[in-house]
């Protein structure tokens, strides 16, 4: 592994190593620059599925149905393709099956597409008004451990987790 | 659009037909009526209940589908529930898997909520929208040799498969699963995967 002081780390690589040891199978996803370098590694992983989805909804309940034939999966998004979820969330809350999720931020950390700030600014009050228990991470170094966690809460503990990454991680949109 | 054509076909005796012979088939069943129609003809561990998520069910399917690739799936649902997710056609055409099968039960009308009418009602043809996702092998079914003919391309045919069986828009008496979702999440899991 990379040192994480090393110029070429990229907390997607540690983020990926984990999923394959907690036996992540099926990664769901709408294309999102900020998770661009996770969605490849996991593309390009034979021992997980990749499903690009037309709305994140489709991968709420795609979780769903994984758990229920006895895989854990993940579901990739960023913030605006939260606002997509909140109905079918409901059904992760009522049946008790576990959501992991990881959230790249816009409209948050030095945005300046203006569109992107609306969403962002709802993102993490929309989680929680639907019961998704949130972890906000703003340093990469971070990031791993706090997938970590959240995995934990979500499989063994069966809960709906969102791990929330800062746009100061991705820099996205903030180029100006 | 489709062509117009008298439905004849009731959807308790529809679902009774295809779930009669169903082995060890893995249902799921989208909110309301559909739901309501497979317990009419048994309460079954591999029954997963949505009485929620409307839109959700041809992806829940999707999910179980490609956790349980040696198993057929089945997921049954209406026409207002299908098109409320209808985007869900292209993400499971693109995936292509061969053991997941999809079956409408399409009487052109939102049942739940009085019986308003659906998209399907004014022409909208969503075996022509399937087909046009990807998926290889589509029916609309609208008389019983057509649903005789269709029955085993939902157990058989190498998937996606997806067929639209028109039926009558007649109220049926509601005949209620459990619907704790726990409950229905553990015994799905510990019936099939022996633990939950």
């Amino acid at each position: 592994m990379v040192s994480k002081k090393s110029k070429t780390w990229h907390w997607s690589q540690d983020v990926h190593q984990l999923f394959k040891k907690i036996g992540i199978k099926q990664v769901a996803y709408v294309p999102d620059g900020g998770l661009a370098k996770l969605l490849e590694r996991c593309q390009a992983d034979k021992s997980m599925r990749s499903v690009v989805l037309t709305t994140e909804e489709e991968g709420v309940a795609q979780m769903a149905g994984a758990w229920l034939g006895g895989q854990r999966g993940v579901l990739l998004t960023q913030s605006g393709g939260v606002g997509n979820c909140i109905n079918m969330l409901s059904m992760m809350q009522e049946c008790r099956i576990p959501l992991l999720s990881l959230v790249s931020m816009r409209g948050e950390w030095g945005e300046t597409f203006p569109w992107q700030v609306p969403m962002g600014q709802s993102t993490i009050p929309a989680l929680e008004a639907a019961k998704v228990i949130v972890h906000h991470v703003d340093q990469a170094e971070k990031v791993p451990e706090t997938v970590q966690a959240a995995a934990k809460l979500a499989f063994d503990a069966n809960r709906a987790v969102a791990v929330v990454i800062s746009q100061r991680i991705s820099g996205s949109g903030s180029k100006g | 659009m489709a062509a117009r054509r008298k439905i004849t076909l009731d959807r308790r005796k529809v679902v009774a037909n295809i779930l009669k012979d169903r082995g060890d088939l893995l249902l799921v069943t989208g909110l309301g009526a559909p739901t309501w129609d497979a317990a009419s003809v048994e309460d079954n561990p591999n029954n997963f209940y949505l009485w929620g998520g409307m839109g959700g069910a041809v992806l829940t399917g999707l999910g179980l589908a490609l956790a349980q690739p040696q198993r057929r799936v089945l997921v049954l649902t209406g026409d207002g529930e299908m098109l409320m997710g209808v985007g869900g056609l292209a993400t499971v055409a693109v995936q292509k898997p061969s053991n997941l099968a999809i079956g409408i039960l399409d009487n052109q009308r939102y049942g739940e909520t009085g019986m308003q009418e659906t998209h399907t009602e004014h022409g909208v043809d969503l075996a022509a929208m399937a087909s046009g996702a990807g998926f290889q092998t589509t029916s609309t079914v609208y008389n019983a040799a057509e649903l005789k003919t269709a029955i085993p391309m939902l157990y058989n045919t190498p998937g996606p498969v997806f067929v639209d069986v028109k039926v009558t828009a007649e109220d049926q008496p509601m005949i209620l699963p459990p619907r704790d979702g726990p409950t229905l999440k553990h015994r799905f899991r510990e019936n099939l995967l022996g633990s939950i």
